[in-house]
């Protein structure tokens, strides 16, 4: 079929629907008008989150300090993998924190228009708020398991400083990031359901293909601009890292992270919006 | 500014069948990439024997794969109109409906709307079980469209039309249905968009609650806001709109006066199948026992036989031929509801007749089936031998007699709808 699209332009509350077609740029301006439906799809999503749950929030604790035990235990103990003279447990903390938030928010967003097929079908809104709120709503998580990491940060003697707000930039990235591939794979979600399935195995793999559970040393030098290239969560974790622990500063790796990441996002967003107008058709 | 609140201009909608039967697997789609230069090939193939042989066209083409839910549909509705749209399922009201809403999109023509659009195309949407009463009035306002600000204002009024104050902070799981029913209308209700979309709302809810929702929607149209109202119910929308529009397969074919296209849409009975003929003995259907040659429905009302309501008594008669005079046959014929249940099974005495015709009718009373569509299934069974089974053999579709002493619109519920006799009187008067 051809790619027919449809501009809705809110000009003085007269709105023209027509067929249109070709790559249309994100509309900034609906989304604006639309932020207060992005903050209670947002909101939903927490609220939800743990209903019915024995233990509630400490959930979002319990899964990255399960994880940090885990990996301490195999990795740190049994493997000896170096941590850039950190206590291991602090050391793989750092990361998994970043992780899970990138984690949850990928797996969200991907299937969020998947499972509100239904609004889909029966309201007009912006669909980009969906991927958008799956991206948002784990930074709560995020916010509960980040105490337990300034605790775990005191008990070793490393204590918070200044140098922590350098972790704002990086999650911003690290969101702009997942709200790319969000975008690509909640499109491509609705109409392939293999999305579904693939999801938790990239999110296995991207686990293991990124620096958590070892320094980003691990790789030689001269492959580290093509790492952050194939594995933008590198350049991220990298940083996290630094602003936390002081690890060794951000490199040309990270720059390879912003490039990949800016081309995810805008690609994603001008797929998302292509593909849009079919969405209530085929979900 | 102008007084037109909606202008549609030759809106057409294409839908590609394919896209009806789900989505697909990413295997899927690269087989289909990966076969197409075959298919055409093999399609020129195909057309070239064709042209040789048969005249026969082959059924799968490009064209065949597509159809337009909507086609040429052009109108305006006027500011403060309430306007009817009514027509089959599968006509087109329902795709009129998502494009207006901007739920889909438009595959040609325009579409014109001046100010904001509340659609309400299903009460409830965005409600979420797990959260509170209070917490899905925010959520629902939010996703109709409604500012915080604007139901944080008009709280206390929903709730109140809801009638579910007790309930506010339990989860909507735990509602019975018709709670949450009410809490969604209610927060729908007060939606103040100056174009009000809403479609088939009132199939829900109890009586008093749906005379409520209705003197809401009158209300809304009296304030000189736009509605328009997609139903299949002929007594709502006779009461609430005085002009209609009929769709029937994606055109619309009349513009006009409720009345009048409340009254054209009735005698067309497009789904119906009312009459069947077999000619030919040997494709009729049966085996060498015995061949159904005629089914057919009359009615003794005298209105036109195409109008059935829930008061006209059914006849549906049958023409058999009877090839075992020794046998005793009998006739059975089951009744289905579009939901596919079986509404009632009934059958003829068994008896023997001479090789021949052998015609039945089976009479079924008025008052007894609900408006629906019902399929005939009859059955021919011998003693002793094989008999036939006509599935879908007859279509009717039983309407509303619109005619209530209750004020009540809906839905009436229940399988069948029979008059059942009631007594009432007065126990114990209170001086």
């Amino acid at each position: 079929m051809d790619k027919i699209e449809q501009v809705g332009t809110t000009t003085a509350s007269v709105t023209v629907i027509r067929p249109t077609r070709g790559w249309i740029p994100v509309n900034l301006r609906e989304l604006w008008a639309y932020r207060e439906l992005l903050y209670f799809f947002t909101w939903r999503d927490i609220k939800v989150r743990y209903k019915q749950t024995l233990f509630g929030f400490a959930w979002a604790v319990v899964q990255p300090l399960l994880m940090m035990i885990i990996f301490t235990l195999f990795f740190g103990k049994l493997a000896k993998v170096p941590s850039e003279n950190i206590p291991y447990p602090l050391f793989s903390y750092a990361g998994v924190l970043p992780w899970t938030l990138f984690a949850a928010g990928l797996d969200r967003s991907s299937n969020s228009l998947v499972q509100d097929a239904n609004l889909i079908q029966k309201v007009y809104f912006p669909r980009l708020l969906m991927p958008l709120a799956g991206i948002l709503s784990p930074l709560v998580d995020f916010a509960v398991a980040f105490l337990i990491l300034i605790g775990l940060m005191i008990y070793y003697g490393y204590y918070p400083s200044v140098m922590m707000f350098w972790i704002l930039p990086f999650l911003l990235l690290e969101l702009l990031l997942a709200a790319g591939l969000g975008m690509w794979l909640s499109a491509i979600n609705v109409e392939y359901r293999d999305v579904r399935y693939a999801i938790p195995f990239l999110i296995q793999l991207g686990l293991f293909a990124s620096p958590v559970v070892y320094p980003v040393t691990f790789v030689p030098e001269r492959f580290q601009a093509v790492y952050g290239l194939l594995n933008p969560m590198a350049g991220i974790l990298e940083g996290f890292r630094w602003a936390i622990l002081g690890t060794k500063p951000p490199s040309a790796l990270l720059i390879a992270s912003v490039a990949i990441v800016l081309v995810i996002l805008i690609s994603g967003a001008f797929y998302f919006r292509r593909r849009e107008k079919a969405f209530a058709d085929i979900v | 500014m102008s007084d037109i609140a909606i202008r549609v201009e030759n809106l057409g909608k294409l839908y590609r069948i394919g896209q009806f039967a789900g989505y697909k697997t990413v295997r899927e789609s690269l087989n289909s990439i990966m076969t197409a230069p075959f298919r055409l090939l093999r399609q020129k193939g195909d057309r070239r024997q064709k042209t040789g042989s048969s005249g026969l066209q082959s059924p799968v083409s490009g064209r065949a794969n597509t159809i337009w839910a909507l086609k040429d549909v052009s109108f305006e509705v006027k500011r403060g109109e309430a306007v009817g749209i009514i027509g089959r399922n599968g006509s087109g009201k329902s795709t009129l409906l998502k494009v207006l809403s901007r739920i889909t999109s438009p595959t040609e023509g325009r579409v014109e709307i001046h100010g904001r659009v509340g659609s309400l195309l299903e009460v409830g949407t965005g409600f979420h079980p797990e959260l509170t009463g209070r917490e899905n009035v925010f959520l629902n306002g939010a996703v109709l469209g409604m500012k915080r600000a604007e139901v944080e204002r008009k709280f206390d009024e929903i709730v109140a039309f809801a009638e579910i104050e007790k309930f506010l902070d339990t989860p909507v799981k735990r509602y019975s249905s018709g709670m949450y029913v009410r809490l969604a209308f209610a927060v729908a209700a007060h939606l103040e968009p100056e174009i009000l979309v809403v479609d088939e709302v009132l199939a829900v809810g109890d009586s008093a609650f749906q005379k409520k929702c209705l003197g809401k929607m009158s209300n809304v149209a009296g304030q000189g806001r736009t509605v328009l109202f997609v139903s299949h119910n002929m007594p709502a929308v006779q009461n609430l709109c005085r002009r209609a529009i009929l769709l029937d397969n994606g055109h619309l074919t009349e513009d006009s006066e409720t009345n009048d296209v409340v009254a054209t849409y009735l005698k067309s009975g497009a789904n119906e199948l009312l009459e069947q003929r077999w000619h030919d003995l040997h494709t009729a259907p049966g085996n060498e026992n015995v061949r159904v040659v005629y089914a057919g429905i009359s009615t003794t009302s005298e209105q036109n036989s195409h109008h059935i309501t829930v008061e006209t008594p059914v006849d549906l008669g049958f023409r058999i031929v009877n090839f075992r005079p020794e046998k005793l046959l009998w006739f059975n014929v089951l009744l289905y509801n579009q939901e596919n249940i079986c509404v009632f099974s009934t059958a003829s005495r068994p008896q023997a007749f001479p090789k021949g015709i052998v015609g039945g009718v089976c009479h079924i009373p008025g008052h007894l089936l609900n408006d629906d569509i019902y399929m005939v299934r009859l059955l021919i069974h011998f003693q002793g031998a094989e008999g036939v089974d006509v599935n879908n053999i007859l279509t009717f579709e039983v309407h509303d007699a619109g005619e209530r002493e209750w004020g009540w619109y809906g839905k009436w519920t229940g399988t069948i709808r029979p008059h059942l006799e009631w007594s009432l009187e007065s126990v114990n008067g209170l001086s």
